[in-house]
């Protein structure tokens, strides 16, 4: 199970990380400075390439959020290091795409104009993004929903906007807080296909909060297990489907081992 | 057409049955001499008397009143936004004038008015300083409440896409509270003919306030009716025209 590729244990081995997209060490955090034994995350350290699809699950209360929010640069950590591209950066905000659990699409604004929301704030020209948003709304099966509101939209079509707002930031790295957390089964379910699908031409680095371990399965390379105790230490699984995968991967034999295992994991740690 | 005409009766037709029996009553009760007509004037001599001083109500009063009322509610919008914007941005701001602001909610209108008559004299800036005292904490509290509804969710997104302070203002926030500070121009508008017409009672040579109150001295109760009337037309007319902006700003988002 715990198999690694050759590239990354060899990377590993050597100590390099200079490949790695972002790269977390020793990371701890706390709610309050005064009582250092209720922190939220301590000694986290989290390592993902470039293109990888990596998944952090764990109970609520594990520090998932606060985790991507130290990520994000909207937490400053007590301890530890954050690298982005290679670099220490103290102000990560607007280096990362952040997508939270909502998809906090703005009311007054029609999908084709929420979505140029991060544009507008980089400066960018607008009208020459807008062609390549149309494509995108195409192919993401939004292409008559242009100049509708948000409100006229579903549960999944409206995360699928937030999905491509976050995407427009331009930035590598995405952060996805439970995107599909708040979707019924069989929306996730069309949301998982999609996304597999896409997946292959994205060409970004993806880092995944969820609850559920069937979709952390299906659609990652790496899985990362926030222990509830922030005191005991993070675990790693790999994932070795092969790509490209469709959404009916987990009636097959492997998946539903991997997931036992997974399970196992969990609640030995539990 | 019919399923319009169906539609207002139904809005409006239990309120104007109502009018129209209550003015019934109104007239007979006077008809009958149950109350001395110089008390309570019946709805017909009230529209005499409107009609009777039709050209001075509307070439002389109401104009005077109207400039009142604008430049009042033009200067508290004004004001009143900018302070709030301000008290949203600035904690020293905030903490400095919000006790001001409430305090100046519990002074008697009625009791600072002729202080404001020794300040401005008899000039027409006495009535707007009444009417901008009555009409700007609405503005100032709505626009200030209303920014607070912007959401910490939204901050941190738009944080994260690397916006600063004031494009997540632009964006956002101001956004958000349009809705709340529309509600607060329609109170404050209607406020705003409530403090002129305080302002032309305590001193002034023209307006319906100024007009009313001379003809209560004359007991001519008519003409006081008529003019309170006038106010009151010209208090649902500036409600509605701010409805009607309300409606436009808003279109897009309650579809």
């Amino acid at each position: 199970m715990n198999i690694c590729f050759g590239i990354w244990f060899t990377r590993e081995e050597i100590g390099l990380s200079n490949s790695s997209i972002v790269s977390v060490k020793d990371l701890s955090y706390t709610f309050s400075k005064e009582d250092p034994s209720k922190s939220i995350l301590s000694k986290v350290s989290i390592d993902v390439n470039a293109g990888e699809f990596v998944s952090v699950i764990g109970t609520s209360g594990s520090g998932k959020s606060t985790l991507f929010k130290l990520l994000a640069g909207l937490l400053e950590p007590i301890e530890g290091q954050i690298w982005i591209d290679g670099k220490q950066c103290d102000n990560r905000l607007g280096k990362v795409g952040y997508m939270p659990q909502k998809d906090l699409l703005l009311p007054w604004r029609t999908v084709m104009d929420n979505i140029l929301l991060p544009i507008e704030l980089i400066k960018e020209n607008k009208k020459q993004k807008m062609v390549e948003i149309r494509e995108w709304l195409s192919r993401f099966g939004l292409f008559e929903y242009e100049n509708a509101y948000p409100n006229e939209l579903s549960g999944g079509m409206r995360q699928r906007v937030a999905f491509l707002r976050t995407l427009m930031t331009g930035r590598d790295l995405l952060l996805l807080d439970e995107p599909f957390g708040a979707l019924d089964s069989m929306t996730k379910r069309k949301m998982h296909s999609w996304l597999l699908e896409l997946w292959g031409e994205l060409q970004k680095t993806v880092l995944f909060i969820t609850h559920d371990l069937e979709e952390a399965i299906l659609l990652s390379d790496r899985i990362y297990i926030l222990p509830s105790d922030s005191n005991q230490i993070i675990q790693e699984v790999k994932i070795n489907l092969p790509r490209p995968r469709s959404s009916n991967f987990i009636y097959q034999s492997d998946f539903i081992e991997m997931r036992k295992e997974l399970e196992r994991l969990i609640n030995n740690e539990g | 057409m019919k399923a319009r005409w169906k539609k207002w009766t139904d809005d409006y037709g239990l309120f104007l049955l109502i009018v129209v029996l209550v003015v019934s009553v109104w007239e007979w009760i006077i008809r009958k001499g149950f109350i001395p007509s110089f008390i309570l004037p019946s709805p017909s001599s009230i529209v005499h008397s409107l009609i009777d001083n039709w050209q001075i109500l509307f070439e002389v009063h109401l104009p005077a009143t109207l400039k009142e009322v604008i430049i009042g509610f033009c200067l508290s919008v004004v004001g009143g936004v900018t302070l709030g914007i301000c008290m949203h941005f600035s904690r020293v701001v905030e903490k400095a004038l919000y006790p001001f602001l409430i305090i100046s909610q519990t002074i008697p209108l009625i009791a600072i008015s002729p202080i404001f008559i020794m300040w401005f004299g008899y000039s027409i800036w006495s009535k707007i300083a009444v009417t901008i005292l009555t009409a700007f904490f609405p503005i100032v509290v709505s626009t200030y409440d209303g920014l607070k509804l912007g959401g910490n969710e939204y901050r941190e997104l738009l944080l994260t896409m690397g916006a600063n302070r004031w494009e997540l203002f632009k964006k956002v926030q101001f956004p958000t509270a349009l809705p709340v500070i529309l509600s607060g121009l329609k109170m404050s508008v209607v406020y705003c003919v409530v403090g002129a017409t305080i302002g032309e009672w305590l001193g002034a040579s023209e307006g319906l306030g100024y007009f009313s109150r001379r003809m209560s001295g004359n007991l001519q109760a008519d003409a006081v009716f008529a003019a309170v009337f006038l106010l009151s037309l010209l208090g649902i007319v500036l409600f509605l025209l701010i409805a009607i902006l309300e409606k436009q700003l808003l279109k897009n988002r309650f579809r």
